[in-house]
């Protein structure tokens, strides 16, 4: 017999969460795997669609915002420059509306088996990390299409996308926790996520937001992460309103820190409640 | 305090609201009714707040002391509703404490349902990984484990099918066979041996004994009371919520079926289908003349809207051990009425002395409209006045004969 003791009592000490995590970390990779193994199973063209869904989305936007709005493209072929966007926000958005519900679609988990719930959001975001890197590869054929040659910028986008996952999860986290208490949530998360796309600099660059804006504007955390990835990926003349940029990535930072902490103060009653 | 699990003043509350309802519910459905009420509520409108006069504590738990050393192997006992999956629960953190704690030492692995984690569109061999992972296996252990799962669970054909294509069987055997192949120090089971047919349910109590003998501690869950007096040598039984009886499996038992408070003479049914409602069942004490084999009589109150054919009511009789010693029924018309009264007289069962559940099953026609087990707890005694030889042959038998048989037993002297 191990000599571990474990003491259950009312309130769980914060500090075991992390110990306890990389306890988990096999049930994590393997749930990850689950998800992305089961997710296109009985789809007529399965991974596929993770290569249409952004494609698709790309055109219509090219179509609208460039072709019909005209807006300006600031000297980059328009499909990368919303490409270059595509890729954060589908990310984002597939990581809030998968993980606000992964608590409730795994409720017989949940209430049956005890592992630290955190673990199902965040798998969720693994799911997304997995379209993501499709989506990337796609845009590396975008831009060998039009000859757009990336620089030294290029080299930050995983501090870039860990700045999106950052964010996203805080959101996730927040969401999924409430969702097991309020099931409004399930109707509220499509919304955001349909308002978002178009909210967000997604199908134009935000240099098109007059400057006493653009502040403000940056208060959807999202704004700051597209920017970057833009700025990243345009290279050359591409700027990054700075400001707004640091307004973004503290109100993000701040949206994870909220959500990891509303998540494990309410994960003890999720089974009761669920 | 070198105990497996010490447990020490352990309370678990639910709030829940009582409303009004049917009249026709009873009290577990009240408070079914309330617990679900009470999370729709929360769930659906947080902006509506719950009529305080509604709401009412409830002590799912109360003031639980136990220890429980390592190797023991122990039974939980009680009526639905008495806290023992609470108590499952508590111990496998699914759900926190209200008050009190816990100190466990060791590693457990709990199994309060069978087949949790599975995905119906993975394969058996994919969701062997999958749900070894979730009951807290390690990869390699799985790994080395993997062959004695599927051999276990009898489906080397079926290893790479969907378990969406699983026969319901091949199902459970799979997640048992997982289960069972766990290596914990401590094995938490809420009634999941009852599942399989026959074969296979014989194969699980062997993994079971080998488990118990490997020195693991084992706190198993079961309304089956020979299942309980099998495999544990320590019970404890609840009565709402709180610690009633504790100590060796055979007497626990034996205190679960006489225990006053829960055999009641009469017990509510309160069940109602469109035609007929139940009201209660007695057992006429009264009625019971001293001695062996004498009739047994109940009466069973139901109301009628109109005149209902073909009603039949099967009684069974069962024992401690959670045998089903005698079966009996009927078929009746019943007239129309509000206080219509069915006695019911059983001759001949042969039955000796001790402690007995009567299970109901009423169907009209095809359709069953009540089916329960211990719906009724009695005890029959007074033997001594017609054979008072036996007394020392069921002192030594108690819970294991099942039922007397008449015979004939002649004896031809030789005459040389």
């Amino acid at each position: 017999m191990s000599d571990r003791e474990l003491l259950i009592r009312r309130g769980k000490p914060i500090q075991g969460v992390i110990r306890e995590l990389w306890e988990f970390r096999e049930l994590f990779l393997l749930l990850a795997w689950r998800d992305v193994l089961v997710r296109y199973k009985q789809t007529i063209l399965g991974i596929s669609w993770s290569v249409l869904r952004p494609v698709l989305t790309m055109a219509i936007f090219v179509v609208i915002f460039g072709k019909i709005a005209k807006l300006p493209d600031g000297g980059v072929p328009y499909p990368i420059l919303v490409f270059a966007a595509m890729l954060p926000w589908q990310f984002f958005s597939n990581t809030v509306s998968e993980s606000s519900n992964a608590l409730i679609s795994n409720a017989a988990m949940v209430s049956k088996i005890y592992f630290p719930r955190i673990i199902l959001p965040t798998t969720s975001m693994v799911v997304s990390l997995v379209d993501f890197l499709i989506a990337f590869v796609l845009l590396l054929m975008l831009m060998a299409w039009y000859g757009f040659y990336p620089t030294w910028k290029f080299a930050l986008l995983p501090l870039l996308l860990i700045l999106a996952a950052v964010t996203s999860m805080g959101i996730g986290f927040l969401i999924s926790a409430l969702n097991v208490k309020y099931r409004d949530f399930r109707h509220i998360v499509p919304f955001i996520v349909q308002l978002g796309l178009y909210v967000s600099p997604v199908g134009f660059s935000s240099a098109v937001i007059p400057d006493q804006w653009r502040l403000l504007y940056s208060i959807n955390p999202m704004v700051g992460v597209i920017d970057g990835f833009r700025w990243a990926i345009l290279g050359g003349d591409t700027t990054i309103y700075w400001p707004g940029f640091a307004l973004s990535i503290g109100l993000g930072l701040a949206l994870f820190l909220i959500g990891v902490r509303y998540f494990i103060n309410t994960e003890r009653s999720f089974a009761d409640v669920i | 305090m070198n105990s497996a699990i010490q447990i020490e003043g352990l309370g678990k509350k639910y709030l829940i609201s009582h409303q009004q309802q049917d009249r026709y519910l009873s009290l577990r459905d009240e408070i079914m009714r309330g617990l679900h009420r009470a999370v729709d509520k929360l769930v659906h409108r947080k902006e509506e707040q719950l009529p305080s006069s509604g709401i009412e504590e409830f002590w799912a738990l109360k003031d639980i002391d136990l220890a429980i050393e390592p190797g023991e192997r122990i039974g939980i006992i009680g009526r639905n509703g008495a806290g023992k999956s609470t108590l499952l629960k508590v111990l496998s953190r699914i759900t926190e404490p209200t008050e009190g704690q816990v100190r466990i030492r060791g590693r457990v692995a709990s199994l309060l349902e069978v087949g949790t984690g599975f995905h119906p569109e993975l394969t058996g061999r994919e969701n062997i990984f999958l749900n070894g992972a979730i009951l807290g296996m390690k990869r390699e252990e799985i790994r080395r484990r993997f062959d004695e799962i599927v051999e276990l669970a009898e489906i080397e054909k079926f290893l790479d099918t969907p378990v969406k294509r699983f026969s319901s069987g091949m199902y459970v055997r799979l997640a048992f066979a997982i289960a069972a192949n766990l290596d914990s120090d401590i094995l938490i089971l809420d009634e999941v041996l009852a599942v399989g047919d026959q074969q296979f349910q014989s194969k699980c109590q062997g993994k079971m004994d080998e488990v118990g003998k490997q020195g693991r501690t084992i706190i198993f869950v079961s309304h089956n009371m020979g299942l309980i007096q099998k495999m544990t040598n320590r019970a404890i039984l609840l009565v709402n919520g709180a610690l009633a009886e504790t100590g060796n499996t055979t007497d626990v038992v034996a205190a679960y079926f006489s225990d006053r408070k829960l055999s009641s003479q009469s017990t509510d049914l309160k069940t109602r289908s469109d035609r007929l409602f139940l009201n209660n069942i007695t057992f006429c004490h009264e009625k019971l003349a001293a001695g062996f084999n004498r009739p047994l009589h109940f009466s069973l109150g139901i109301s009628c809207n109109t005149v209902v054919d073909q009603v039949t009511f099967v009684l069974g009789i069962w024992n401690t051990v959670g045998a089903r010693l005698v079966t009996t029924r009927c078929t009746l018309t019943l007239p129309q009425g509000e206080a219509n009264v069915l006695d019911i007289a059983l001759k001949n069962h042969h039955l000796p002395p001790g402690n007995y559940s009567l299970s109901v099953d009423i169907s009209i026609a095809t359709e069953t409209i009540f089916s329960n087990d211990h719906v009724l707890f009695f005890e029959l005694s007074d033997l001594e006045v017609t054979e008072r030889y036996l007394i020392p042959f069921l002192k030594n038998h108690r819970d294991k004969i099942g039922t007397f048989v008449p015979a004939d037993f002649n004896i031809s002297a030789a005459i040389r």
